[in-house]
C-alpha cells in the first residue's frame, strides 16, 4: 500500500503532464462542445447566438453527413481488411529465415515513410485518365481493354482511394505484426513438429491465438485511423460527394463555411462514433485477447 | 567649393534613399506557380516594386483551387492576422472579404478608379467598402484547333452546343487513327468552384437562368437548366474523356496543350501558354466565344472571372500595401500581363493598345463578350456563396458523373440552396 505521503508525491510528479493536457487536449475538445451548442462563425464576424441541440438535430437528418458517415465505413472496412490480411501475410514471409531478409524488412517500410500528401498526389498522377503510368502499361499489357478514369468514375474512385490506403498502411500492420510474432517462442513449434501437426493446423492453432494480442492492438490503432481519414481523400479528389468522409465534410463545414456550431457539432459526432467502436472492439475482441 | 557641393549631393541621396528605404516588408498572398505562369510573373513584379521603391516583398505561394485558397486565407482572417498585407481574391469573394479588408478609397481617388471596368469596382465594392482593386478579369472561352478545324472542312467554329458536339464526334473518329488519346472537348468537371463557372455558362446558355436570380429568387430547378445537364452528360465518355469529370483547368489545359483534344473551354492565360515556343500547338489554336444553347431561348455565356488585389484590415502597412496595389493595377503592370500572359486588363484603355492587340488580336472582337460576361451569385449570396456555390457544383457534379438523373440533381440542388439562402 502507499503511504499518504507517496500518493502526495505521486500527484506532484503527475500533475506538470496533466496540465498540459488539461491545456492542449482538454480546452480545445470543451470548447468545442462549448460551440456546438452555439451558431457561429469562425471568425466571430457575428456574435455567437446559443441555439440548444439545433446543430444536433440537423445532423441527424441531415443528407450529407450520412453520405460522409457510409464513406467513412466502407473505407474502414474495406482498408483495415485488407490491410490486415496482406499485413499477416507480409509478416509470415519476412519472419521466415530467407536471405536478403533484412534489406526486404527495410523496403517494405518505405510506403510507410512517404509523407500521404505525397504519396496521394503521385497515385493521383499515376492514376490520371489519359496520361497516369497506371493507364499506360495497362492497356500496353492489355490489362485495360481502354484507359479508365479511376478518379472521374463516381464506382472506382473510392475503391482506388481505398487502393492507395493499403498501399500506404499494410507495412505498418505488418510491422505491428512481425512485432508479435517475434514474440512467439520458437520451442513450440518444434513440439508441434515432433507432434506431426501440419504447418497449417501449426498457423490456426499456435500463431494466430497467440498473435491475437498484437492483432488486436494493431486492428484498434487502424480502425480509429481510418474512421478519421483526412488527407489521402482531400489530396486525391478534394470534396467529391463519392469520397468525401466525415474528417472532410467537418473540414469542409469549418473552414470553406466558417460554420463553427455545426462544424463543432460535427467532430462531437466524430468523436462519438470512433467511442463507439472503441468500446466495441474492448468488448468483443479484446476479450479473447485477455483469455490467455 | 566643388567638394562641398559633392558632399551635398551625396548627402541628400542619402538622405533621400533613407527616407524611401523605409524598411517596411510587404507580404503578398498572390498567385498559385502552379497554374501557369502567373504566380511566377506577379512575384517577380512586385519585387520589382520593392526594388523601385526601397521595401521589401515577401512573396506567398498559394493552391491552384480557387476555394482551396479562399480556406487557406479565411484561416488567416479568423486569427486577424498582420502576417499578410496584400490579398489577391476571387471575384467572387468581395461579400466574404468585406469584414476583413481595408477601404481602399482611402487610398484611391475617384479619378484613379474612373479607369477601370465600372462594373468589377462596383462588384468589389460592398455596402460602400472598396474591399479591392481589379487585377485581371477573366471569361470563360471556347479554345479551338484552327488545323484541325480546316483538316475536317469547316471553316469556322461552333455557333452552338449541337454544332460542336457533332464537330469534335467527327474530328475525334479521325483523330482517332493516329492518337488514341485523342478527345473533341476538354473542360473543367472537378467537384470545385471551376465547375460552377462552366455549369453557369451551360445552363444560361440554354436559358436555364443564373442559378439564384439577382433579385434573391432560386431560378436552378428548371427545364433547360435539365436539358444542359442532360446534355453535358452525353458528352462525357463521348466527346469528352471519362475522366473530365476530375479536371480543374490545368487538367484541361494539358490535354489541350499536348495535342488530345479539338476544343477546350478555359480561362483566356491558356492562350499564351498554347502558344508558346514550346508548346506543341503553337500557332494552331483559335479563340472564340462559348457557343449558344439551342432554339430561340438559347444564347452565348460566358463566366465573369478575375481576381482582385485587397489590403487586409489586419495589415500593419496599410499605406504602403496600397501604393504595391496601385503599381500592380497600373496601365504598366496590366499591359505586361496582357501581353506577356495574354490575362485581360481591367482597363478599358488597354483594349486599343497595340502591343497588346500585336499579340492577342481576339482582344478586341471579344471585349463585348467580356464586357457581357455572366455573373455568379455571389453579390446576392454575399457571405454564404461559398455554400451557394457548393450546392450548386455538388449538385452539378452528381449529374454530369451519372450518380443522380439531372431532374434529381436540381432538385436537390434548389432545396439546399433555399435552405443556405433563407
Amino acid at each position: 500500500m502507499l503511504t499518504v505521503r507517496q500518493t502526495r508525491l505521486a500527484w506532484l510528479l503527475v500533475l506538470p503532464t496533466l496540465l498540459v493536457v488539461v491545456l492542449v487536449a482538454g480546452y480545445p475538445l470543451a470548447q468545442v462542445f462549448y460551440y456546438s451548442f452555439f451558431k457561429a462563425d469562425i471568425a466571430f464576424v457575428e456574435r455567437p447566438e446559443f441555439v440548444g441541440f439545433e446543430n444536433y438535430l440537423f445532423l441527424l437528418r441531415d443528407p450529407d453527413f450520412r453520405v460522409a458517415f457510409w464513406n467513412t465505413l466502407k473505407f474502414t472496412f474495406w482498408s483495415v481488411s485488407l490491410e490486415t490480411i496482406l499485413g499477416l501475410a507480409i509478416a509470415l514471409i519476412v519472419h521466415s529465415n530467407f536471405k536478403g531478409r533484412g534489406l526486404v524488412r527495410t523496403a517494405i517500410l518505405i510506403p510507410w515513410a512517404i509523407p500521404t500528401v505525397v504519396s496521394a498526389k503521385m497515385w493521383q498522377w499515376m492514376l490520371n485518365d489519359i496520361y497516369g503510368v497506371v493507364n499506360v502499361i495497362g492497356t500496353k499489357l492489355g490489362i485495360l481493354s481502354t484507359k479508365v478514369a479511376f478518379l472521374a468514375n463516381p464506382n472506382l474512385v473510392l475503391p482506388a482511394i481505398i487502393a492507395v490506403d493499403v498501399w500506404k498502411t499494410t507495412p505498418f500492420m505488418a510491422l505491428l505484426l512481425l512485432a508479435g510474432l517475434q514474440l512467439i517462442p520458437s520451442d513450440i513449434y518444434e513440439a508441434a513438429d515432433i507432434d506431426g501437426a501440419s504447418k497449417w493446423q501449426q498457423f490456426w492453432t499456435l500463431t494466430l491465438p497467440l498473435l491475437t494480442p498484437a492483432l488486436v492492438v494493431a486492428l484498434i490503432f487502424r480502425t480509429l485511423d481510418a474512421l478519421r481519414v483526412f488527407d489521402v481523400i482531400f489530396v486525391m479528389t478534394g470534396v467529391n460527394t463519392a469520397t468525401k468522409s466525415l474528417a472532410v465534410y467537418n473540414r469542409q463545414t469549418l473552414i470553406d463555411f466558417q460554420d463553427l456550431g455545426y462544424g463543432s457539432a460535427i467532430s462531437v459526432a466524430i468523436l462519438i462514433i470512433i467511442m463507439i467502436f472503441v468500446v466495441l472492439y474492448m468488448r468483443f475482441v479484446g476479450g479473447v485477447g485477455r483469455h490467455d | 567649393m566643388k567638394l562641398s557641393k559633392w558632399l551635398i549631393v551625396a548627402l541628400s541621396l542619402t538622405v533621400g534613399a533613407a527616407s524611401l528605404a523605409q524598411g517596411v516588408t510587404i507580404r503578398v498572398a498572390g498567385d498559385s506557380t502552379a497554374v501557369g505562369e502567373g504566380g511566377r510573373w506577379m512575384k517577380a513584379k512586385a519585387e520589382e516594386w520593392a526594388k523601385k521603391t526601397g521595401n521589401k516583398v515577401e512573396y506567398i505561394d498559394s493552391p491552384a483551387d480557387t476555394n482551396d485558397r479562399l480556406a487557406l486565407y479565411q484561416q488567416y482572417w479568423a486569427a486577424k492576422s498582420a502576417d499578410v498585407d496584400v490579398y489577391m481574391i476571387d471575384v467572387i469573394w468581395p461579400g466574404i472579404v468585406a469584414p476583413h479588408a481595408a477601404d481602399l478609397k482611402q487610398f484611391f481617388t475617384a479619378q484613379e478608379l474612373s479607369q477601370f471596368f465600372p462594373r468589377i469596382v462596383e462588384n468589389n465594392t460592398i455596402k460602400g467598402k472598396l474591399t479591392s482593386i481589379p487585377f485581371f478579369t477573366d471569361a470563360g472561352l471556347l479554345y479551338y484547333r484552327t488545323d484541325l478545324l480546316q483538316k475536317y472542312g469547316y471553316s469556322k467554329p461552333p455557333a452552338t452546343w449541337a454544332e460542336l458536339e457533332a464537330m469534335a464526334t467527327k474530328i475525334q473518329a479521325g483523330e482517332r487513327a493516329n492518337n488514341k488519346d485523342f478527345w473533341g472537348f476538354v473542360f473543367q468537371g472537378k467537384s470545385y468552384e471551376g465547375l460552377t463557372c462552366d455549369a453557369l455558362e451551360w445552363i444560361y446558355s440554354f436559358g436555364g437562368g443564373l442559378v439564384v436570380e439577382p433579385d434573391g429568387k432560386i431560378s436552378i430547378n428548371n427545364a433547360n437548366a435539365r436539358a444542359a445537364l442532360t446534355t453535358v452528360r452525353g458528352w462525357i465518355g463521348k466527346i469528352a474523356p471519362p475522366g473530365v469529370t476530375s479536371y480543374a483547368e490545368e487538367e484541361a489545359r494539358n490535354a489541350f496543350q499536348n495535342g488530345n483534344a479539338a476544343f477546350m473551354r478555359n480561362w483566356p492565360y491558356a492562350y499564351a501558354l498554347a502558344q508558346e515556343a514550346n508548346s506543341p500547338v503553337k500557332g494552331k489554336v483559335g479563340v472564340t466565344v462559348l457557343p449558344k444553347g439551342p432554339g430561340a431561348s438559347g444564347k452565348n455565356a460566358a463566366t465573369l472571372g478575375g481576381w482582385q488585389l485587397m489590403v487586409a484590415a489586419y495589415s500593419k502597412n496599410q499605406k504602403v500595401a496600397a501604393d504595391l496595389v496601385r503599381y500592380l493595377t497600373s496601365v504598366e503592370v496590366q499591359k505586361d500581363n496582357a501581353v506577356n500572359l495574354s490575362r485581360l486588363p481591367t482597363r478599358p484603355a488597354l483594349y486599343n493598345d497595340k502591343d497588346v492587340l500585336a499579340k492577342n488580336p481576339w482582344f478586341k472582337d471579344l471585349l463585348p463578350v467580356f464586357q457581357n460576361a455572366v455573373g455568379r451569385p455571389s453579390g446576392v449570396a454575399g457571405a454564404k456563396y461559398n455554400q451557394v456555390s457548393e450546392a450548386f457544383w455538388t449538385g452539378v457534379h452528381e449529374a454530369i458523373s451519372g450518380q443522380k438523373a439531372a431532374d434529381v440533381a436540381l432538385r436537390e440542388i434548389e432545396a439546399k440552396l433555399q435552405r443556405i439562402l433563407r
